[in-house]
C-alpha cells in the first residue's frame, strides 16, 4: 500500500473537516443536489424496484458460482486474443501491471478512473518504476495533481470548489499564460481537455477499470460520461483493465439489468453517456484499437469475504448512492474516512480490506438512519453490516476501554431486568429533579463525551418502560 | 501454487465447493447458453412511429439532437445544412460502411469526405449505428473498418445514422441484434459502444458541461419512411407467428 490509511484518526479527521468552510460549502452541493435528482430518475421508471431485486439476485447467483463464471470469462478473453492475469494481492496486481508496461518500454500511461487502481496504489508503483501515469477523468486528474485520494467513488473532486481547481491548474500548467481566465468550470474543463488530448496519443499503455465483466463473452464493461475511458482504451497500443473478481455477471442480459440501476443510482441519468463493452484487442482488419488486451483480476481479500458475514458487500456496484444519501458523509466528506472507500460502503468494506484494527472507527460513523440501505441498487444491508463490525470490534477488545466499561456496566443491568428497572427508574427520577430548573444539563459525570458537544435534555421523570406499561394498561 | 490456482482455491474455500460439482457446472452452462431475460421496462414496448418518437425524445433529453429523413438520398443535403448552421467547414470523415458508401454524396460536391479512422484532426465524423435503443435514446455502434471507433470519440461533432427499422425498444433487443449480427464464428467485436448523448462532465462543482473529452455535440439522423414502419395489427400478428415458428425449428443461437 503506497499511502498509509488515516482511518485510525477518523475522529480528528472529522473534526478538521467540520471546521473547513471550503469543504463544507462543497459538501452542501451533494446533500442538496443528489437525493432529489436520484428520486426523480427512479420515479420515472416504474420497474425500478423490481430491477433492484433482479440486480441483487444476479449478483448473488454470480457470487455463488464465482469460480465457474471466472473460468468461463477467462476462456472467452483468451479465445478473443486477450490475456488474463490473476492477482491474489495488491502487490501482485501492481507487479503485473508494471511488468506489462515494462515489456513495452512504456514511459507514459494514460488512466481511466479506477477505484481498484486507487485501492492498490497503482500510480505510486508506476512512478517508482519510472513510468508516468496520467489520470484522464477530470476529477481524477484534479486529485492527482493535488496528490490526494478521491473523496467520492464517482465524483473524485467533489470536495473542491472551482477556485481551488483554478489555483491547481495555474500551478501545474506552467506553459500557459498566467493571466488567463479560469473563473468558470467551462474554462477549467477546456484547459484539461486540451492538455489531456495530447497525452492519449503519446501514451504507450492505457489503463482502465471495469464496472462489470461479462462471463458469456469475455467482455470488460466501462461506464463513463466524459469519453476519457474510451480514448484511454482505444488510442495506446496496449489496453490494461485493472479490476476485481466480484465484478462478474453471467450474460449480456444480466448486464442490462445492472446498467439500468447503476446510472440512475449514481448520477440520476437514464443511462450514462458511454457504456462500452471491450472484448479482446483490435481484430486483424480493425483500423484502430489496441494491439494487446490484458485483464488483471484482483482478489485482495474478496474471496475471504465470500464465506463470512460480509458476503453481501461483494454485491456492491460502486454507484455512490449510499455516500450521496449519508448524513455523516454530508457532514465530513470522503477524506475523513482515511482511505480509498468512504461513506457507508467504505465503512463496511474498509475494515474487511485493511483490518478492523485500522478502520474500526468507520462503522461507528453512522446514525443508523438506514437511508443507505433504502437507496442501494443491490439492497446491501449496510446498517446491519456496520453493526456486525461494531460487534467484532467489541469482542476483539479493539474499542476504547471507557466505552467497553460503560457497555459492560449496562450489560450487567440489562441481564437483570428487575434491577435494571429499579436502578434506571431511580436514576431518571434523580436526573429529572436535578434538571428541573434548566431542563437540560451542560455537564454530567461520565457523560462528557456527550456534553462536550451539546447539552443533554433532562428526563421528564418516568422511564420509557414505565410509560410503555402505562400506555398498554390504558389501551 | 500459481497465482491463478491461489485465487481459485481461495474462492472455492470461501464457497465450500470443489468446482467439480456437476449440478453447479450445469447451472452455469445453462445460464450462459440460455441467457434468460430479466425485468424489461414497459416503456420501450412500442411499435413503429411511436417507438421512434420515444427514441428521439430520449436523445434530446440526453442533450443530443435528432432528426428524421425519408431516405438516404436526403442525407447529403441534411449534413451540409448541419455543417453550415454550426459554422463548420464542409468536411466530413467516415468509415468504409456499405450503407454510408451507398449514399449519393455526389449531390453535394462541396462536401469533402475522407475515409478511415481519425487522427484527432477532424471536426466532424459520421457513423452508422447497428441499432438505436428507444428506452434511453441510446446508440449501439461496433468497432471495425466500417465505423472506426476513433470517429465516435475524437471529432467535436459526431453525426450518427440510424436506419428506422433498426430502432429497437430496449437494451435486450439491441443485444439480440448484436448476437444475430456477429454470429458464432465472429464473437463480439473489439468494442461495442453504447452512446447516450454528447460527452460531459460535472466534476467541478457539479456544473454539467458538454464536451468533456469526447464530442461536444451528438446529432442522430433516423432514416426510413415512417409509413412503412406503422405495422398493422395483422402484420404484427403474422410476424409474431413467423418468429415463433422459427424459434421452434431453428437450433439455439450459437455463440
Amino acid at each position: 500500500m503506497s499511502r498509509p490509511p488515516s482511518s485510525p484518526t477518523f475522529k480528528e479527521n472529522a473534526a478538521a473537516a467540520l471546521a473547513d468552510p471550503a469543504l463544507q460549502g462543497a459538501l452542501h452541493f451533494v446533500e442538496t443536489n443528489f437525493p432529489a435528482r436520484r428520486r426523480a430518475a427512479v420515479e420515472a421508471l416504474p420497474e425500478f424496484d423490481a430491477l433492484r431485486d433482479s440486480a441483487r439476485a444476479i449478483k448473488d447467483h454470480t457470487l455463488a458460482h464465482l469460480d465457474l463464471y471466472l473460468e468461463a470469462f477467462e476462456q472467452k478473453v483468451i479465445e478473443n486474443g486477450g490475456h488474463v492475469h490473476f492477482a491474489p494481492t495488491a502487490a501482485d496486481a501492481n507487479r503485473i501491471v508494471v511488468e506489462i508496461c515494462r515489456a513495452k518500454n512504456a514511459r507514459l500511461v494514460t488512466k481511466g478512473k479506477s477505484m481498484v487502481g486507487e485501492e492498490i496504489g497503482l500510480n505510486a508503483h508506476l512512478e517508482a518504476a519510472g513510468i508516468r501515469p496520467v489520470e484522464t477523468d477530470l476529477g481524477e486528474y484534479i486529485v492527482q495533481i493535488r496528490d490526494e485520494l478521491p473523496s467520492h467513488i464517482i465524483m473524485p473532486a467533489v470536495h473542491l470548489n472551482k477556485a481551488q481547481v483554478a489555483d491547481d491548474f495555474r500551478r501545474v500548467h506552467t506553459d500557459l499564460p498566467r493571466d488567463r481566465d479560469l473563473s468558470e468550470p467551462t474554462a477549467l474543463l477546456a484547459e484539461a481537455r486540451a492538455t489531456l488530448r495530447e497525452k492519449y496519443f503519446e501514451a504507450d499503455v492505457g489503463i482502465t477499470g471495469a464496472n462489470f465483466l461479462v462471463a458469456e463473452t469475455g467482455t470488460a464493461v466501462i461506464v463513463t460520461n466524459e469519453g476519457n475511458g474510451d480514448l484511454t482504451a482505444t488510442l495506446p497500443k496496449v489496453h490494461v483493465v485493472i479490476t476485481s473478481i466480484e465484478k462478474l455477471v453471467p450474460t449480456l442480459e444480466d448486464l442490462s439489468q445492472l446498467l439500468r440501476v447503476l446510472a440512475r443510482s449514481a448520477t440520476a441519468q437514464e443511462m450514462s453517456v458511454y457504456t462500452t463493452l471491450f472484448t479482446g484487442p483490435r481484430r486483424s482488419d480493425d483500423p484502430d484499437g489496441p494491439e494487446e488486451f490484458h485483464v488483471v483480476l484482483l482478489d485482495n481479500g474478496r474471496s475471504a469475504m465470500l464465506a463470512g458475514a460480509f458476503h453481501d458487500m461483494l454485491r456492491c456496484i460502486r454507484c455512490g448512492a449510499c455516500l450521496n444519501h449519508c448524513p455523516v458523509y454530508h457532514a465530513v466528506g470522503g477524506h475523513a474516512y482515511g482511505w480509498v472507500y468512504p461513506g457507508p460502503m467504505g465503512a463496511v468494506l474498509t475494515p474487511a480490506l485493511i483490518g478492523v484494527d485500522q478502520a474500526g472507527h468507520l462503522p461507528n460513523a453512522s446514525s443508523f438512519c438506514g437511508r443507505c440501505e433504502e437507496v442501494c441498487p443491490v439492497k446491501i444491508p449496510l446498517p446491519r453490516l456496520m453493526r456486525t463490525w461494531r460487534e467484532r470490534a467489541f469482542s476483539r477488545h479493539i474499542s476504547p476501554k471507557t466505552e467497553r466499561a460503560g457497555l459492560g456496566l449496562w450489560a450487567f443491568f440489562a441481564k437483570r431486568p428487575k434491577l435494571y428497572r429499579l436502578a434506571f427508574g431511580l436514576g431518571m427520577r434523580l436526573l429529572a429533579r436535578l434538571g428541573r430548573t434548566r431542563g437540560r444539563f451542560s455537564w454530567l459525570p461520565l457523560a462528557s463525551g456527550w456534553t462536550a458537544h451539546r447539552d443533554l435534555a433532562a428526563p421528564q421523570g418516568a422511564t420509557f418502560q414505565a410509560q410503555w406499561r402505562k400506555a398498554r394498561r390504558n389501551a | 501454487m500459481s497465482a491463478r490456482e491461489q485465487v481459485f482455491s481461495a474462492i472455492r474455500r470461501g464457497l465450500g465447493v470443489t468446482g467439480d460439482e456437476a449440478p453447479r457446472r450445469k447451472i452455469v452452462a445453462d445460464r450462459l447458453a440460455d441467457h434468460p431475460t430479466g425485468v424489461v421496462p414497459s416503456r420501450g414496448k412500442l411499435e413503429g412511429d411511436e417507438r421512434i418518437g420515444l427514441f428521439l425524445r430520449m436523445i434530446e433529453r440526453a442533450a443530443g439532437t435528432a432528426m428524421r429523413l425519408a431516405g438516404p438520398d436526403e442525407l447529403p443535403g441534411a449534413v451540409l445544412d448541419y455543417l453550415k448552421r454550426a459554422g463548420l467547414p464542409p468536411a466530413l470523415r467516415r468509415g468504409e460502411d456499405a450503407y454510408l458508401a451507398g449514399v449519393p454524396w455526389n449531390r453535394t460536391p462541396d462536401l469533402v469526405i475522407t475515409i478511415g479512422p481519425s487522427d484527432g484532426h477532424d471536426l466532424v465524423a459520421i457513423s452508422h449505428a447497428v441499432a438505436g435503443i428507444a428506452e434511453t435514446g441510446t446508440l449501439m455502434l461496433t468497432s471495425g473498418s466500417e465505423n472506426p471507433t476513433t470517429l465516435n470519440f475524437l471529432p467535436d461533432h459526431h453525426l450518427v445514422v440510424v436506419e428506422a427499422d433498426t430502432v429497437v425498444g430496449d437494451l435486450e433487443a439491441a443485444f439480440a441484434r448484436l448476437r444475430e449480427r456477429e454470429g458464432a464464428e465472429h464473437g463480439m467485436p473489439r468494442s461495442v459502444d453504447l452512446i447516450t448523448g454528447p460527452s460531459r462532465s460535472a466534476d467541478i462543482e457539479q456544473t454539467l458541461i458538454l464536451g468533456a473529452h469526447g464530442p461536444r455535440r451528438l446529432h442522430v439522423i433516423v432514416i426510413g419512411d415512417p409509413r412503412k414502419l406503422r405495422a398493422s395489427p395483422a402484420a404484427r400478428k403474422r410476424r409474431a407467428k413467423a418468429a415463433a415458428a422459427a424459434a421452434e425449428t431453428s437450433p439455439p443461437v450459437a455463440r
